[in-house]
């Protein structure tokens, strides 16, 4: 045990590093291109020792990247052993297995010396526009058909920007000048954290970061032992159905609370799919890292001893455990999902603490427009190509209603409205919260949005749907109802399939439909006042009052507090 | 005769303070405010300070306001009942913001609601596209119906917000002309006045936090003028605003969203002033108070400045989560980090200050109030950095066994600690803290915060600022004369003027020379007619600017631009000067890229002169310490024998070795070990490090 000055020197060396990973993201995030990254924040930045441990990781809008960037690193110093990287030298990977899941993913890693030796890695990780193949798309079969893949090798040597590597980027995506811009960030990004990292050794004094980052991961391996001793130990099982592509793919896992580990356990889930909808496990990790991590110790900063804590396992060839080649561009489809089952294990053990189902998967919209794919005009049909970040509603809490249009377990934020319509010929004549969508409950689940889209020119457009609680809603918990199914439609009535590319006719509107959270505790049980405030601010439909939630109202709109019990007790008795 | 005394007013949460300029001299008052109706304490200390100086209000020549009234109105709820008007189909964006969970693990998280609930946000069949065409025509029937809506429903105030109207307004304006007819215009905002930039979440919500403070601050500075007039005053009122800048009287009434955080403001400006005499090209301005330290970056003896801002954060101060305005604002991060901010150690054995305070009730421990938990002013105590005599003017008795209770039970004890340890724990978390926040706004600005001088103010800041500095690469700090009453000091130093903004994007290979000259003389035409009430004759200073990107990035980058009017050179002008900054931002500029400017900005101001810079003084003796203290130096955790000096009675030039402490009515100032310190010409206090 160190001096207790000492102590206070840890912890202020560690707050230090988590103010290092957090100018490292901001610089990423001013400078980026993708609107992904710069709008929606999806991205991730940390640092890490020379064996590959994480040891500080900035809070961005990607619980994705948090374990497989984080794995991603011991990829790379296995194929470029620390003592071979030199001062100058910047690493890349899109590897869907080796780096964060899919091919749009790229990360940058840059190693960091001091006095001529290596003391640490910086890596980030963004979402670029595009990467060829076949763009946005859910109808991939392999990963071949997905874009350009750029295996584990040096984006610079010695300081000198591989040229090569960045004019294959350039001939092979729709968005080359965005892409390289989207390359460069990273670099800028892991330079500025990587100065800001020599600032504080210089100031402290210290020629390696091994007493900090054994102090740091062995405190928070700790930390976690302590938070999972308290709980009970066991195994549970809970399973969830969801829409998948060509069928329904269930999603199974097992928890189980060990001394001093949590893990779980995927078998019993669907295999793989035909379509771009399979998970590489490093994603389906960490997902499910961030949905325990948020349940049982969302204090504890992220980093290896964290994360260590959390084992994930699931069989190879299942949805959750896809290999190579299996097409993976969706794979957010099935790991948004995973945090709602592992609080269906969750619920069993520590009741009254985790959320009812919520819509989970994003509903960003990806709309296209150009040759071949909604006209046959050649440089003639005005083409773009444009994703706008949207949520449905998230479940409701133990005690709170879940929040409406909001992302869960995702962190991303939306793209103004005048932003996209300023880029494209889109016009978005609705955006709004979709009345009755939320799931009934004591603690009603969050309502999605209904968006209603056009184009000005006199052209048809397309959308890559990849949706999901289109067939199978989320559902409710401790008696609480499901919240609304999502729809896609157009605005001359037709409906569309949730998955897949489809065209909106020149002059049609596309409607979109999101879906709600489910709801929490049994809706019969909710204030009535709370209910009289939803019909009155138009967030459910009248009739739902009675018909979900037992409340009759007066002609005034405030509740009728005999006939709602007298309702209430008929509704119970049944 | 003719009038010269110039009076300063600031309103702060807890007291009014009131500067009284004369040609030879300055007085201060400080009343308790009176926040029912604030004027009360602003007339009262106006009358007591006029006494002192044997003046009457017919002499004054000029009195600036600064009031948190507005900001305050938004944080707790006391606006106007406020309804939005808005394009069918959009009600919800003001409740929708960004579709964003701001604490990303936090799976109890709520979103603050907004300032106007659903049933008031009323929709019209209109809309423009983002080229400004109409695409579909305003249905004025409509509006006619929802005019009577909002009469009968008791609406006080009224934001108009439709999708593009920065390209755009003249639905907006007809629809306010429609609304006047059953309800006054004088309480209708419209976003294409209030902010006409694209992005309609935060273009509307900084519309409605108009509108929701319009009739409050209109009242308000009614009963002001005329209370003044009362008194026989014949003064101009003039309003200080977020920028630093003043206004009429007349434009804080329409846009009162801008007087927000004129506070801080008038602390920065302070803060400049202080650099432009101490010679100080690079600053940072460190303001500590009770319950936060706010800091801001000075160049070239100008406060940064930014166009976004946020109201009323949730707890804790997280980014993201309280009402986002876009106004100009002095550019400062503020951190929940005061002398009355809380400690505690977390799950992880980890001493965590703030970002909560204990207030003035129950106030930190040692207040003996009732107050169990330790705060930094607890630590400073157990340090034995406070005189516990003299602490704030003696006005307060200070119990340091109390402080040593809370330090010990709840951080010693479970960290196995001594009483000391722990609260130099918590002085160094609680300075790391607003250090890391340093670091990060210096970064998000492409600045540093390494060799910069501090100018160190607010009660709290003169006992952390040397190991602040430290720890932000800074030697040098600079303690100002009569810091307590600093934000009305400077609102005495800020100039007229204004700011317009036009969002129009303009993509440099499409540069338009006779458009972008058109809408400057526009712009300009806007900003003189509300500079020119204050300052009808002088001669003004015009400062362009650009919001810049390459096209495909979401952030623009703030470029000034070179004056213009524009010629065929223009495009290329324009991009020298973007990647000039941009290679000042990040370091590199980016081969081959288009380069567009999104939002321009016209500031146009009288141009103030910066007091001049005062000599160094001559060396001189200083006087022996007034006593000695056995304290605990804050860089070696050592306990070390620190002398005594009282401020007063140190002369310019005079020197001082640390470990000492300089003492003063208000706050002291801690001279750690390895530092030395005095008086500078002006009696600025300058700590200097003497050596690692």
């Amino acid at each position: 045990m160190r001096s207790p000055l000492g102590e206070i020197e840890i912890q202020i060396l560690w707050d230090r590093l988590l103010s290092v990973v957090e100018e490292q993201a901001q610089t990423l995030v001013r400078t980026a291109f993708s609107t992904a990254a710069r709008e929606a924040g999806d991205i991730s930045a940390g640092v890490f020792d020379m064996q590959g441990r994480m040891l500080a990781q900035a809070v961005t809008g990607t619980p994705g990247h948090i374990n497989s960037m984080a794995r991603s690193v011991v990829h790379f110093l296995d194929a470029f052993p620390a003592a071979t990287l030199k001062p100058g030298d910047v690493l890349i990977t899109n590897d869907p297995w080796k780096g964060t899941g899919h091919l749009f993913d790229l990360t940058v890693v840059t190693p960091v010396f001091l006095e001529g030796r290596g003391v640490a890695l910086f890596a980030c990780t963004t979402h670029v526009v595009d990467i060829g193949g076949l763009g946005s798309s859910v109808e991939g079969r392999q990963v071949y058909h997905e874009g350009l893949y750029i295996p584990l090798m040096h984006l610079a040597r010695e300081g000198r920007m591989n040229d090569d590597l960045l004019n294959i980027v350039r001939a092979n995506v729709r968005e080359p000048v965005q892409v390289v811009g989207d390359i460069y960030a990273l670099v800028a990004c892991n330079e500025k954290g990587g100065q800001r990292l020599l600032d504080m050794m210089r100031e402290y004094e210290l020629a390696d970061l091994e007493e900090l980052g054994e102090q740091i991961v062995s405190r928070s391996r700790r930390a976690m032992a302590e938070v999972i001793a308290k709980l009970p130990r066991g195994s549970w099982s809970a399973s969830m159905i969801i829409d998948g592509f060509e069928a329904p793919v269930t999603l199974a896992a097992t928890l189980t609370i060990g001394e001093d580990r949590v893990l779980v356990d995927f078998a019993g889930s669907s295999g793989l799919s035909g379509y771009a909808i399979n998970c590489p496990l490093c994603y389906t990790e960490a997902y499910t890292a961030f949905g325990v991590k948020a349940a049982l110790a969302p204090w504890i900063p992220n980093n290896t001893g964290t994360l260590d804590a959390i084992v994930v396992t699931a069989p190879e060839n299942t949805i959750v455990n896809a290999p190579h080649p299996a097409a993976v561009y969706g794979r957010s489809l099935i790991g948004h999902m995973l945090p709602d089952v592992v609080y269906g294990c969750l619920n069993q053990t520590m009741p009254g603490t985790v959320p009812a189902e919520g819509t989970s998967n994003l509903w960003n919209l990806s709309l296209v427009a150009g040759h071949g794919l909604t006209g046959t005009g050649g440089t003639g049909t005005r083409a773009f190509n444009v994703t706008t970040f949207h949520s449905g509603g998230a479940g409701a809490r133990p005690r709170q209603d879940g929040l409406s249009a909001t992302p869960f377990p995702s962190g991303v934020r939306n793209v103004p409205v005048e932003i996209t319509e300023a880029i494209t010929p889109l016009v978005v004549w609705r955006k709004e919260f979709r009345r009755g969508s939320g799931g009934p409950g004591r603690q009603r689940g969050g309502l999605g949005q209904r968006m209603e889209i056009a184009s000005r020119d006199d052209a048809a457009f397309g959308i890559h749907a990849r949706f999901e609680r289109g067939v199978h809603p989320a559902r409710g918990r401790e008696g609480g109802g499901p919240g609304a199914t999502g729809r896609l439609g157009l605005g001359s009535g037709a409906a569309l399939r949730v998955k897949g590319f489809q065209r909106i006719p020149a002059g049609d509107r596309l409607i979109v439909e999101m879906p709600g959270g489910g709801g929490y505790g049994d809706p019969l049980a909710r204030d009535p006042a709370l209910v009289a405030r939803d019909v009155r601010y138009g967030l459910i439909e009248p009739d739902q009052a009675a018909e979900h939630y037992g409340v009759v109202l007066h002609q005034d709109g405030t509740p009728d507090e005999p006939r709602t019990a007298t309702l209430r007790a008929a509704r119970a008795a049944r | 005769m003719t009038q010269t005394a110039r009076l300063a007013v600031d309103i702060g949460g807890t007291f009014t303070d009131l500067v009284l300029q004369l040609p030879d001299r300055s007085l201060s008052a400080k009343v308790l405010t009176t926040p029912d109706a604030p004027e009360r304490a602003v007339l009262k200390g106006t009358a007591a300070v006029l006494e002192q100086a044997g003046l009457a209000a017919a002499d004054l020549a000029l009195v600036i306001h600064g009031t948190t009234l507005a900001t305050n109105a938004l944080i707790e709820r006391k606006g106007a009942k406020a309804a939005l008007v808005t394009t069918e189909g959009f009600r919800d964006s003001l409740e929708i913001a960004y579709e964003h969970r701001f604490e990303q693990y936090d799976l109890y998280m709520e979103r603050p609601e907004p300032l106007v609930s659903r049933p008031w946000r009323l929709e019209v069949p209109e809309r423009v596209a983002a080229d400004g065409t109409v695409l579909l025509p305003m249905d004025e029937v409509a509006l006619t119906m929802i005019g009577e809506t909002l009469a009968a429903g008791g609406i006080e105030a009224l934001a108009i917000s439709f999708l593009h109207s920065y390209q755009n307004p003249e639905h907006e304006i007809r629809a306010r002309e429609i609304l006047s007819r059953t309800f006054p215009a004088s309480v209708i905002a419209i976003s294409s006045e209030v902010c006409p930039e694209i992005r309609e979440y935060e273009r509307t919500s900084t519309t409605v936090a108009n509108a929701y403070v319009l009739p409050l601050m209109e009242s308000y500075l009614r009963r002001l003028e005329e209370g003044l007039r009362a008194l026989g005053s014949r003064a101009p009122l003039l309003l200080i605003m977020s920028s630093g800048g003043i206004t009429t009287v007349e434009t804080a009434r329409r846009f009162p969203i801008r007087l927000v955080e004129s506070g801080p403001a008038g602390g920065a400006i302070l803060a400049q002033l202080i650099a432009a005499q101490s010679g100080i090209d690079r600053a940072l301005a460190f303001d500590m108070g009770g319950t936060t330290a706010k800091i801001t970056m000075i160049d070239d003896q100008k406060p940064q400045q930014a166009r976004h801002f946020e109201i009323a954060r949730a707890a804790r101060f997280v980014k993201g989560s309280g009402i986002p305005v876009r106004v100009p604002v002095i550019d400062m991060v503020e951190i929940g980090a005061g002398g009355g901010s809380i400690a505690r150690v977390d799950p992880l054995g980890r001493i965590t200050v703030g970002p909560d305070s204990a207030g003035s009730m129950p106030g930190p421990a040692c207040y003996g109030r009732g107050g169990t938990l330790p705060t930094v002013t607890d630590a400073d105590l157990v340090l034995r950095w406070i005189d516990p005599a003299r602490f704030a003017g003696g006005h307060i008795d200070l119990h340091p066994e109390a402080a040593g209770t809370a330090c010990r039970e709840t951080v010693a004890t479970p960290l196995s600690m001594s009483v000391e340890q722990a609260a130099l724990g918590i002085t160094e978390i609680v300075t790391e803290t607003m250090a890391n926040a340093a670091r990060v706004h210096a970064v998000e600005n492409g600045k540093e915060t390494a060799g910069r001088t501090m100018i160190a103010f607010g009660g709290a800041a003169p006992l952390h600022a040397a190991r602040m500095a430290q720890k932000l690469g800074i030697h040098r700090v600079l303690v100002p004369v009569g810091a307590g009453v600093g934000s009305a000091h400077g609102f005495l130093g800020a100039p007229i003027g204004y700011e317009v903004v036009r969002t129009r994007l303009v993509p440099l290979t499409a540069f338009d020379a006779v458009m972008v000259n058109a809408l400057f003389t526009e712009m300009r035409a806007e900003a003189e007619a509300v500079v020119r009430l204050g300052a009808p004759d002088a001669l003004l200073r015009e400062v362009r600017s650009g919001f810049m990107r390459y096209r495909g990035q979401g952030h623009e980058v703030p470029v000034v631009l070179p004056d213009g009017p524009y010629g065929t050179d223009g495009a290329e002008r324009l991009r020298a000067t973007f990647e000039t900054t941009y290679h000042g931002l990040y370091g590199r500029t980016i081969p081959g890229l288009e380069i567009e400017v999104l939002t321009w900005t016209l500031s146009l101001a009288e141009p103030k002169p910066l007091p001049a810079r005062i000599p160094d003084p001559a060396p001189a003796e200083a006087p022996a310490p007034s006593g000695w203290r056995r304290l605990m130096d804050p860089g070696t955790g050592a306990e070390v024998e620190a002398a005594i000096h009282n401020r007063a009675a140190l002369p310019p030039g005079a020197r001082i070795q640390g470990p000492a402490v300089i003492v003063e009515a208000e706050t002291s100032t801690l001279v750690p070990q390895g530092f030395q310190a005095g008086p500078n010409a002006a009696g600025h206090i300058v700590i200097e490090r003497t050596g690692r």
